[in-house]
C-alpha cells in the first residue's frame, strides 16, 4: 500500500537547523537560499517524493512541520 | 507562508482526502522558542506537551522549570508553571504534589541544574518517591551560561572551563546520575533516552507518557533522562552535534530503560556502570 505525503511548513517559524534534512528518508527537504523575517534559511521541499511519514516533524525542535497523507 | 495561508492550505489538503499525520499540538503556545536552531530542548518539550495532549490532561498539569537554558520553559507550555531556584526543582515539586494530589507535576531540568547545584534535591526526592516526574535534559554542559564544563561533561570533552579537555585529575568523573538515583527504593521507573532520530523521538515520547502515567499509580517517582546536543556550547552544527552525540555521549551513557515498575532491568548493569572507567572522547 503506497502513501502520498504532503508537509505543510510554517517557514516563518523553520529555524534552518537542518536536522529534518538529515532525517528525511526520500531527500525532500533542502534549505531555501531565501531567509525568513528572522534571517533564517528556512526548509523547503525540492520534490513531490513524500510519503508522509513524519520524520522531518518527529525531529523538527520547533514543531514547525504538519504531515498529510493518503492512500494512492 | 502567512499563519492564515497555513491553516488554509492544511485546510485544502484535508479537503482533497488527505489525513493529518502531524501538526504541532496546542498544549505548546504559539511563543517562538528562543533555544539556538537544532537544540534538544525544543524536541524535548513537544514530546512532553504531546503527551499531556494526548493523555488528555492538560488542566490538571504542574510543570517546575529548572535555570538553565529551559529557564523559560513556563513560556511555551500551556499549562500551570512555577518557577524553581537553581537546582531546586524537585522540592518545589514536592511541595506542589503532596498539596495538591490529584495533580500530574513535572520537572524540567538540565544537568548543571540537577546533577550539580541541584544534586542534595534530586537524590532525596528520589530517595522520597516522591509521586512526580522528572526530565533530565542533559547535554554535558552549562549550556545558558556559555558552555562550562558540567558534572556530566565527558572525559576530554572541550568546554569553556575545560580548553585542554576534561582531566579526571583535574575534574573528577563524569556523574551517571541517572544509574546513581536508579539504585534508590524511591524510584518507580529509570530510563535513558535521545531525540537525534525520528526513531529515537517516538521511543523518547513513550518513556514520557510512561513517566507521567505513573503518577497515577502513585508508587514512586519517574526519571527520563534525554540525552541532547548544544550545538552551540560544542561548536558545532546541529546536524554534525547529534552525530556527535551518538558516538561520544552515547558510548558513556547508553540509551534505554533502567530500572521498570521499580525493578532494574536484568541486562542492566548498574554497579559496572557506576564505577566503569568511561570512554575519553577524542576532538
Ligand atoms: C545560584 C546560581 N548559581 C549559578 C548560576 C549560573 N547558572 C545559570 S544556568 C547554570 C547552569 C545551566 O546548565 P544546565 O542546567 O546544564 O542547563 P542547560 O543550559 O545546559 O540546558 C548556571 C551555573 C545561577 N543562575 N544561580
Ligand atoms: S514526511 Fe517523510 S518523506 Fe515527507 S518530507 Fe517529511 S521526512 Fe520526508
Ligand atoms: S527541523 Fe524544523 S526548524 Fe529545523 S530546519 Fe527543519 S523545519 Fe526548520
Ligand atoms: S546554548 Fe545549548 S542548550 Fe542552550 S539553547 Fe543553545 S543549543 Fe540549546
Ligand atoms: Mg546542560
Amino acid at each position: 500500500m503506497a502513501f502520498k505525503g504532503q508537509i505543510v511548513i510554517d517557514t516563518e517559524h523553520c529555524k534552518g537547523c537542518g536536522v529534518c534534512l538529515a532525517a528525511c528518508p526520500m531527500q525532500c527537504l533542502e534549505l531555501s537560499k531565501n531567509v525568513n523575517g528572522k534571517g533564517y534559511n528556512y526548509t523547503q521541499t525540492v520534490n513531490d517524493k513524500c510519503i508522509g511519514c513524519a520524520s522531518c516533524a518527529m525531529v523538527c525542535p520547533d514543531g514547525v512541520i504538519s504531515v498529510y497523507k493518503k492512500q494512492c | 507562508m502567512a499563519n492564515t495561508d497555513i491553516e488554509a492550505r492544511k485546510q485544502e489538503l484535508l479537503n482533497q482526502g488527505y489525513t493529518e499525520v502531524y501538526t504541532r499540538t496546542k498544549v505548546l503556545t504559539d511563543a517562538v522558542m528562543h533555544y539556538c536552531p537544532g537544540c534538544g530542548h525544543g524536541t524535548t518539550h513537544r514530546l512532553v506537551a504531546e503527551v499531556i495532549d494526548e493523555m488528555g490532561i492538560q488542566d490538571q498539569v504542574v510543570g517546575v522549570s529548572p535555570v538553565g537554558c529551559s529557564v523559560l520553559a513556563y513560556n511555551y507550555f500551556d499549562v500551570d508553571f512555577q518557577e524553581a531556584a537553581h537546582g531546586r526543582a524537585p522540592a518545589l515539586a514536592t511541595a506542589i504534589k503532596r498539596l495538591n494530589p490529584d495533580t500530574f507535576v513535572f520537572t524540567y531540568q538540565g544537568d548543571g541544574d540537577l546533577a550539580a547545584i541541584g544534586t542534595a534535591e534530586t537524590i532525596h526526592a528520589c530517595n522520597r518517591g516522591e509521586n512526580i516526574t522528572m526530565i533530565f535534559v542533559n547535554n554535558g554542559i552549562y549550556g545558558m551560561t556559555g558552555g562550562q564544563m558540567a558534572p556530566t561533561t565527558l572525559i576530554g570533552m572541550k568546554s569553556a572551563t575545560t580548553p585542554y579537555g576534561r582531566r579526571v585529575d583535574l575534574n573528577g568523573y563524569p556523574l551517571r546520575i541517572t544509574e546513581l538515583i536508579s539504585t534508590l527504593p524511591g524510584t518507580y521507573y529509570v530510563t535513558r533516552q535521545s531525540v537525534q532520530t525520528p526513531a529515537a523521538v517516538r521511543k523518547a515520547k513513550a518513556a514520557i507518557r510512561k513517566a507521567f502515567e505513573n503518577q497515577k499509580l502513585k508508587k514512586g517517582l519517574s526519571f527520563v533522562e534525554i540525552l541532547s546536543n548544544c550545538n552551540s556550547g560544542w561548536k558545532m552544527t546541529p546536524v554534525q552535534a547529534n552525530k556527535w552525540m551518538e558516538d561520544n555521549m552515547m558510548p558513556n551513557y547508553p540509551v534505554g530503560d533502567i530500572k521498570v515498575d521499580g525493578k532494574l532491568v536484568d541486562n542492566v548493569d548498574v554497579a559496572r556502570l557506576a564505577v566503569d572507567h568511561p570512554l575519553t572522547v577524542m576532538q
